[in-house]
């Protein structure tokens, strides 16, 4: 483990504390907005154009010194490990969704219904007509009726599209390694276009649930864990999309090189964890 | 394996920026520790102070200075302050400043990362603060926010939710950082096995980290939305559960414990063996049983919901895996013990810190061990028993290791010696005192004395009276360290230390092997071999 024989110290940079200032403005601005204060909008508009600022500063900054060639091989397995764990903390981020809808189908809806010998026993005495059937919106029947959202429609065909934007992706990792730029920043191009498609359709998926179905984050705990998981999922696919246009502007600007392309690299990590991810959306939520 | 090892001649960066800027961009790994280490020991006294204001409430039955939902902001907010930003911090600056130093690494892996870390971390407990002033207090929910009640917040709901964001977020690249650092930046002849206990512990807490603060951020993110934008995620009307906060809470909530108390373990093992002059006992060992310890935080959570009405198959399941954390603890113990077993000991500042942490945290142990009796925690549950318990594995074991840390660090960060007649002052104060404090409320809590409350039935009053006191005499006491650190910083006692400070140092691990103090770059190249007496051979 020779690696930090000359590891690159970086120099002292504003943008974290940037970063810092405009993430906290957003979100002071978003606790405003939520307690009915008229500023808050505001506040969190300019917190998020300063955030948007840092990240387009800090993210020019990286990729200029990389492509003045100082980081060496040591700082390249850093942020590769830091992507990585990053990658996990995501894993663990979603493992609390799918583990709340795990929960509620499997265990607290019988409860609720009085089977087993949960701790919701006494609430078949609540609610006696309680049927412990998924889809539900609970006992009290919160939000009103609706229709529970199908597999084989849009959601197929958007797992059709997700699944095939990581071959692109992985076509277009290829192409950077074997020295095609063509091939590269096709398939990147691919890649953005299919990632942006899938967020249209979801687009699509949610305006029928909330108009034509019934459907909506209100509609007790099954409208909660669908909108929850698709939603954050949703905005997942929106980063790695915007993450990878950011690598095809740099490819089109003829960075990287097939022994140093960390970003390339992230990015289309984060993606296959995007899609892994859906995977699982699709079956524990769409099709089961 | 000489201090010449340290050099000057850095060709790739300078000196300190001059004045305030220095702090605010820096990315030096011994800048960010100072400033961890200095927010914490601020934090120490903000939640201090709201722990005198509680136990002043408490000093005699009925209501006397606070009204009761103010009373219970003081019980949150002490709570959320010492955890996030009192106790984490403090080990996260340590981390800093110790890790590269102790691997023979140049600084942190990412430095830049590093700064976005604290600063992340001050924005999140200045929202945290913040919400003490607004419409409907702070949160007075118990640091566990459980619904329906903490729903019931005012205006400083989403306040303190976005604080936990920010600061998981904060310990999460944290986190990152040290994996990073401690998986790439080791000098090539510092193998994983021949790391300080304090590196490979802290490496494990943050996996913990890594792991656990998402979960809390998705836990609150549902609060969130449950009270702004009509999910029913905790809501049995809706088909929610209220107890499945509790589940995924404490699924963060135990191993986050441990992210507290496995760097203490850490920081123990290193300077025990140093003032037994001898190597630690059992280093293998020790680093097996960390990793046990953290393995087994991720599987037991549910002990601490044993009332909530769980099928009895869960009960039983977590009792028994509960009981299993006593052996790799029981084997850390031990191993202190072997090692100061015969050794040349003396008893410098932070070798007394270290072992009342022994004695007393083995007896916060033990406590652990009767709550983790299903049928028995049913008696305890709630109560100030499980104030004693806890508070004894983070008062005499955390928060002691913290000052024997500063103690046993300060001279090599500052060059100068500390003034050891002052700090066995503090020491004996703080040893004293913490019994009288925490003590008494092991017999409150048998008693029947239930927790987060502001007043109490007159059978209660002689040991809160007592509690109290401890509690007036622990609190001011930890001015003297304060005191002590400015001191030594400023000159300390005139005398300059050695390379290696404490007899023998040099040989249990590289840290000693700098100057002091340590120059602002160290180990821009690798040293060529590392001491291992600190890994018992």
């Amino acid at each position: 483990m020779s690696t930090n024989d000359a590891y690159y110290i970086p120099n002292k940079a504003i943008w974290p504390i940037i970063g810092t200032l405009g993430l906290l403005t957003t979100l002071v601005g978003f606790a405003n907005y939520l307690n009915g204060s008229a500023a808050g909008s505001t506040f969190m508009i300019i917190g998020l154009v300063i955030f948007i600022m840092m990240l387009a500063g800090w993210f020019s900054l990286q990729a200029a010194e990389s492509e003045s060639g100082m980081y060496n091989h040591g700082v390249g397995i850093s942020y590769r490990m830091g992507m990585m764990w990053f990658i996990f903390s995501e894993i663990m981020f979603f493992a609390v969704f799918f583990g709340t809808l795990f929960y509620t189908r499997n265990l607290s809806m019988d409860w609720l219904a009085g089977i087993g010998d949960g701790p919701g026993r006494s609430t078949a005495m609540l609610w006696p007509d309680f049927q412990a059937v998924w889809p539900t919106n609970g006992p009290g029947n919160i939000g009103g009726e609706f229709e529970e959202m199908g597999a084989f429609g849009l959601p197929l065909l958007n797992t059709i599209l997700l699944l095939t934007s990581g071959i692109t992706c992985t076509w277009a990792h290829h192409g950077l390694l074997a020295k095609n730029r063509d091939q590269l920043i096709k398939g990147l191009i691919a890649t953005v276009t299919l990632g942006f498609l899938f967020v249209g359709f979801q687009a699509i998926e949610y305006y029928e649930a909330y108009h034509d179905m019934g459907l909506t984050l209100g509609s007790g705990v099954y409208g909660s864990t669908f909108f929850m998981l698709t939603g954050f999922h949703g905005f997942h696919v929106c980063v790695g999309a915007i993450m990878l246009s950011v690598v095809l502007f740099r490819s089109w600007k003829g960075h990287f090189t097939p022994e140093n392309h960390f970003a390339f690299e992230g990015a289309a990590w984060y993606w296959h964890f995007v899609d892994v991810v859906w995977l699982g959306l699709f079956i524990f939520v769409y099709i089961l | 394996m000489s201090a010449a090892t340290a050099e000057h001649d850095d060709h790739h960066d300078h000196g300190p920026e001059k004045g305030l800027l220095r702090w605010i961009v820096t990315t030096n790994h011994k800048d960010i520790g100072t400033l961890y280490l200095i927010f914490a020991l601020a934090m120490f006294f903000v939640g201090g102070t709201m722990a005198l204001i509680i136990r002043t409430e408490l000093f005699e039955p009925g209501m006397q200075f606070v009204d009761p939902q103010f009373f219970n902001s003081m019980t949150t907010m002490h709570a959320l302050v010492m955890v996030f930003g009192a106790v984490m911090p403090a080990f996260v600056g340590l981390a800093n400043w110790m890790i590269p130093m102790m691997i023979g690494a140049p600084d942190m892996a990412l430095p830049r990362m590093n700064n976005m870390s604290f600063w992340m971390l001050v924005a999140g407990v200045l929202l945290l603060a913040s919400t003490l002033f607004m419409e409907g207090g702070a949160p007075a929910s118990g640091w566990t926010l459980y619904p329906p009640l903490v729903l019931q917040t005012g205006s400083a709901l989403p306040f303190a939710i976005f604080s936990v964001h920010l600061l998981g977020i904060s310990s999460i690249m944290g986190a990152i950082n040290i994996i990073a650092t401690i998986f790439n930046m080791r000098a090539p002849a510092m193998t994983l096995m021949k790391m300080p206990l304090f590196v490979w512990t802290w490496l494990i807490t943050a996996f913990l980290l890594i792991a656990i603060m998402p979960v809390f951020a998705g836990a609150v993110t549902m609060l969130l939305t449950d009270r702004f934008f009509d999910t029913s995620f905790f809501d049995a009307a809706g088909g929610g559960d209220p107890v499945l906060y509790q589940h995924i809470f404490w699924f963060f909530g135990h191993p986050e414990v441990y992210v507290m108390i496995l760097p203490t373990f850490g920081v123990a093992s290193t300077i025990i063996p140093v003032f037994a002059r001898k190597p630690l006992f059992g280093y293998s060992s020790m680093v097996y049983a960390t990793a046990a310890i953290a393995f087994l935080s991720f599987i037991v959570w549910a002990h601490h919901m044993f009332t909530v009405g769980m099928p009895m198959a869960g009960e039983l399941y977590f009792m028994y895996a509960t009981m299993l954390i006593a052996i790799p603890t029981g084997v850390k113990i031990f191993n202190w013990t072997a090692t100061m077993w015969k050794g040349s000991m003396t008893f410098e500042a932070p070798m007394l810190f270290s072992i009342a942490f022994v004695v007393l945290f083995t007896l916060g142990g033990f406590t652990g061990l009767m709550m983790a009796l299903a049928p028995v925690d049913f008696q305890y549950h709630d109560t100030y028993f499980i104030v004693a318990h806890f508070h004894y594995t983070l008062v005499p074991a955390s928060v002691f290791i913290l000052m024997a840390a500063g103690y046993f660090w300060l001279p090599k960060w500052t060059g100068n010696m500390y003034d050891e007649k002052l700090a066995k002052l503090h020491f004996w104060l703080s040893a004293v005192s913490v019994n009288i404090l925490f003590f008494p409320q092991h017999f409150l809590g048998l008693a029947g004395m239930p927790r987060r409350i502001p007043d109490y039935a007159v059978q209660f009053a002689d040991w809160n009276m007592i509690s109290s006191i401890g509690a007036f005499i622990y609190g001011p006491s930890q001015l003297i360290f304060v005191y002590i650190v400015y001191k030594t910083i400023k000159g300390g006692t005139g005398e300059k230390v050695t390379d290696e400070v404490w007899e023998g140092a040099k040989e249990q691990s590289l840290e000693w092997t700098l100057p002091s103090p340590a120059p602002y770059h160290t180990f821009s190249t690798p040293p060529k071999e590392v001491p291992t007496m600190s890994t018992g051979r």
